[in-house]
């Protein structure tokens, strides 16, 4: 077995030290009933590399990988362009294959890694300080939920209907399993909900997606003006993290806690994971934010180094008293969305942010010229819904066997529900001859 | 220099420190050879300067409605010459399961093999989305219902889900299932979960988050639950138990049936911690040691890269008792031979959502591709070596340092610091000192039920040579403590690019982020 080193020879001796006949006198503390006699049953024996890779590459072939036609899905994961030399650089193995850096003093690079992450994030949602990333953007969304109910002592969060749905399933469980409130508004596709009248003396918080699920985008500098009146945090959730290179960022709007999803710089669409949750406050909150924290120091001689820090929030050391039973982050993803960012630079990703914006304006020109489709839309970075005539799901099934990943119904996420709504995105990997593709297998599809 | 109740430095003189180290010529630059220093890359910016080639955006109206495109977000330029070199050289300041020896105990750092990220990035599995149709994605459906039979037959289990995205995610995912299965049953008055005291900090975190007062097992004098400590805390306000087997002590709990049966005589359930399945992987099933719920960490024993803290992957295993009791979503096969994706939670028993989408797929590619590789022979012998291996290391230290408990152990071996009484050494000294023998420290600390815990495992990616450095290394160490030699190891590590850190000064004056602010303050200072 190739990734085994000992030998026979190996085994004997170490045995022989060990002043044990076999290694099965070593598992003499287990049950004699539950040892096996010998390998376990129903399981193929090894492979080699060649045979693991011509079965796996098998099941990979039964997918339609995205890139490979044209591809408008969004929906809270994007396709863009990532550059080459970030999944060169995530795969040295010095990163890949490090633990967790709870030894500073060989852990230098993943800690310095994780204060330049700290500081994007923070750049990127116009906040104070910011953790060292989230299982994913659902998630960052529930502790940012559970977060303000430390912080406010109150249990009732109320939740917008143009929250993904998936982040208010992720809260909702929650609530009802750690016992708090989730009040989830029904989704509003066009907007107008009235969500300051929600709030009451009880509220902890209210949470708004920015772009909001259906694409709209909006200020919400008035409603974290109304909450913060009435005591409660505004959590403003991001799931298009391309967004915050052209949109007023959610901290100069007021928001108490940011949780965002980071997939779209420098991660793959994976089939929806692993991905990376952002998570960013106000400096008032730091010793309330569930995660890890990268901070800056000076070792022995007085030089510049970076430590975990602020770890008496967490459970290694506070056990049940934790703010949060959070271990892992996403720290690979989290250096892939850092490396991206790097190489783009406040030039690269102010404009492909534009370029994005552009992208879906000039699909939904497109698309708004197909009959019977309407752009429900007056404003979107790059991700609108249009109602179409007939349901949604039919319509995506019959684009992709013309092999044209036509977006996402919206009865995916609300089953039951929205049967005639799409959501719609566009990146800069979308060609105008995608866009043409697009329209005219829909116009065919409508017909 | 005084030292906090864990060793670590609350004052540190620079100057003592520095001139032991004097054998080390200063530099110009501050490089030392192939170590170079790297300023933060906030630090090396030039305004216009860009590491991608854009097209140009075309001339369009803002769809924006009354929301300002944001006038700056202070992000740094650089071209891609220096941002390779800066990633490049942070790399370099690593210790990393590929430079060497990683022991950490309870972490289970073995070698990643790269036929695993080879299979993640087939465009197939890492260019799919999550919500396209199903039809469309039959091959990753199929991928998730090919690992989750991989994992229920290596546990004996009924149900699997793969959905919670690491290992305490997915603690949280059993003890909701826990709590949904007695709240089914209309058993509300069950309020406690019992978690011994060896546990990881995940499992009173994980019970007290869902709401759950957490009662403590002590343990006895060889290392296991205290059995009848256990019993007398069972009754019919106890929700269920969680127990790491092999524990945190390295060893098997030999009473795991009679536990079991216990626990389900009380009407409560077994929850099983599955950090270390390393150590028992092909050997035993944890469903025939009476266990209901256990979750599985894919980047321990199924060796997905740990990547510098993440992302894990924690699938959840059920037997019968619980398996009605999953979050969604999950894959099913119809009798067409299709799979398909169970999305929302509907009217039956199944829980909501965890996370968005549905799970770590490229964590699951790259577990199926390890386990694929070894088969069920392979797996078994994954156990054998990662045990004897252990086992091998306790009995070739023993004599210099002092084993907690008798032998034999698993998959780990657990050292206090009785050897180093009256020393002046402490663990954490030793495990500096560790660092400049060119090996990664072991887990210092933990588990708490110990002294000075230093909790060692080798892994079964480990050869024999290896082995026997490391065991040299440590051996001269203790010995070397014994002989007094103390201002060596507080000095330690000496040959690091950075020296022993302050901690407490960074968690007493936060700097959590570069502002331009700052440096300038500090500039002029």
């Amino acid at each position: 077995m190739r990734y085994l080193p000992l030998t026979e020879a190996d085994r004997r001796s170490m045995l022989a030290a060990i002043r044990v006949s076999s290694v099965d006198d070593l598992f003499r503390d287990v049950p004699k009933a539950a040892r096996l006699p010998g390998p376990i049953q129903g399981l193929t024996n090894h492979m080699g590399e060649l045979e693991v890779e011509r079965a796996l590459s098998a099941m990979a072939g039964r997918n339609l990988p995205a890139g490979s036609v044209p591809s408008f899905l969004g929906a809270g994961s994007y396709r863009h362009h990532v550059p080459a030399t970030v999944d060169h650089l995530v795969q040295r193995g010095e990163f890949l294959t490090a633990y967790t850096p709870y030894q500073p003093e060989v852990s230098q690079g993943t800690l310095q890694v994780l204060f330049e992450f700290q500081t994007q994030v923070a750049l990127l949602t116009g906040m104070d300080v910011a953790n060292a990333s989230m299982y994913d953007g659902a998630t960052a969304c529930a502790e940012a939920v559970m977060m303000a109910n430390r912080v406010t002592r109150r249990k009732k969060a109320i939740l917008s209907g143009g929250l993904h749905p998936h982040y208010r399933d992720t809260t909702t469980t929650d609530a009802r399993f750690i016992g708090f409130e989730a009040v989830a508004l029904p989704p509003a596709p066009k907007g107008g909900e009235d969500l300051m009248a929600l709030v009451d003396a009880d509220t902890s918080c209210v949470v708004v997606q920015n772009p909001d699920v259906f694409g709209h985008v909006r200020d919400y500098t008035a409603l974290a003006q109304m909450c913060q009146a009435k005591g409660a945090l505004l959590i403003v959730v991001v799931t298009e993290a391309m967004s915050l290179g052209l949109l007023t960022p959610p901290g100069e709007m007021g928001a108490d806690i940011v949780a965002a999803e980071g997939q779209s710089l420098g991660n793959a669409l994976n089939f929806g994971g692993p991905y990376v949750g952002l998570f960013a406050v106000k400096d008032k909150y730091v010793r309330q934010m569930p995660g890890r924290l990268c901070g800056q120091t000076v070792d022995a001689d007085g030089r510049r180094g970076f430590v975990l820090t602020l770890s008496t929030r967490e459970q290694h050391i506070r056990r049940e008293k934790a703010t949060s039973n959070i271990c892992t982050n996403a720290g690979l993803c989290a250096l892939a969305f850092s490396i991206h960012l790097s190489l783009l630079g406040e030039e690269g990703f102010t404009q492909l942010a534009r370029l994005n914006h552009a992208k879906a304006g000039q699909l939904a020109d497109r698309l708004s010229g197909v009959k019977g489709v309407e752009i429900l839309n007056d404003t979107f970075f790059n991700e609108f819904t249009v109602k179409l005539p007939r349901p949604a799901a039919e319509v995506v099934e019959a684009l992709a066997e013309r092999r044209i990943l036509g977006g996402v119904p919206a009865s995916r996420l609300y089953p039951g529900e929205l049967d005639d709504l799409l959501l719609v995105a566009a990146t800069e990997t979308n060609t105008e001859a995608d866009m043409d593709a697009f329209a005219t297998a829909l116009s065919e599809v409508l017909s | 220099m005084s030292m906090n109740s864990q060793g670590r430095p609350t004052n540190i003189s620079g100057a003592d420190i520095r001139s032991s180290n004097s054998a080390v010529p200063d530099t110009v630059t501050g490089n030392r050879g192939l170590q170079i220093e790297e300023p933060l890359i906030f630090e090396q910016d030039s305004p216009g300067r860009c590491g991608v080639d854009l097209p140009e955006v075309p001339a369009m109206a803002m769809r924006l409605g009354t929301v300002k495109p944001r006038a700056r977000v202070g992000l740094p330029g650089l071209a891609e010459p220096q941002v390779v070199r800066h990633y490049t050289r942070l790399s370099q300041k690593n210790y990393a399961i590929d430079s060497g020896l990683y022991p950490l105990g309870s972490c289970t750092m073995k070698h990643n093999p790269r036929l695993n990220e080879k299979m993640a990035r087939l465009p197939g599995f890492s260019d799919v989305h999550p919500l396209q149709p199903e039809s469309t994605v039959q091959g990753a459906l199929e991928l998730m219902a090919e690992l989750g039979r991989w994992l229920a037959t290596l546990t004996g289990m009924a149900a699997v889900t793969l959905a919670p995205a690491a290992g305490a995610h997915g603690e949280m995912c059993g003890i909701m299932a826990i709590r949904a299965a007695h709240d089914a049953k209309g058993e509300t008055g069950r309020t406690k979960i019992l978690v011994p005291e060896s546990a990881h900090g995940t499992n009173p975190a994980t019970a007290a988050a869902c709401g759950y007062t957490v009662e403590a097992i002590p343990g006895t004098e060889d290392g296991r639950v205290d059995l009848e400590a256990l019993k007398a805390k069972l009754g019919p306000d106890v929700a269920g138990l969680m127990l790491t087997n092999p524990n945190t002590c390295g060893l098997f709990e030999r009473d795991i049936i009679t536990i079991a049966e216990a626990v389900h005589a009380a009407g409560a359930y077994f929850y099983c911690d599955g950090a270390n399945f390393n150590a028992i992987v092909g050997r035993v099933r944890p469903a025939d040691l009476g266990i209901d719920v256990m979750h599985i960490n894919l980047h321990k024993t199924f060796s997905t890269p740990h990547g510098g803290g993440g992302p894990g992957s924690g699938p959840v295993v059920f037997a019968e008792s619980l398996a009605p009791y999953v979050p969604v979503p999950y894959v099913v096969q119809e009798a067409d031979g299709r799979f398909r994706l169970v999305e929302h939670a509907g009217e039956g028993p199944a829980f909501g959502r965890m996370k968005a989408f549905h799970g770590q797929m490229g964590m699951f590619v790259r577990a199926l591709s390890y386990m694929m590789s070894h088969g069920a022979d392979g797996l078994w012998q994954v156990a054998s070596d990662a045990v004897l291996n252990a086992n091998y290391l306790l009995a070739s230290l023993q004599d210099v340092m002092t084993p907690s408990f008798d032998g034999p152990c698993m998959h780990e071996c657990l050292f206090d610091d009785r050897f180093l009484k009256g020393t002046g050494v402490t663990t954490l000294d030793i495990a500096k000192a560790l660092i400049d023998e060119g090996f990664h420290p072991m887990t210092m600390y933990f588990p708490l039920v110990v002294h000075g815990a230093l909790l060692i495992e080798p892994t079964e990616t480990e050869s024999k040579a290896g082995l026997d450095q490391f065991i040299t290394a440590l051996r001269a160490l203790a010995e070397r403590a014994k002989s007094g030699d103390v201002e060596y190891f507080q000095a330690a590590p000496h040959l690091t690019p950075r020296r022993r850190l302050d901690e407490t000064a960074a968690a007493r004056k936060p700097i959590l982020r570069w502002t331009p602010e700052r440096e300038e303050a500090v500039a002029a200072e």
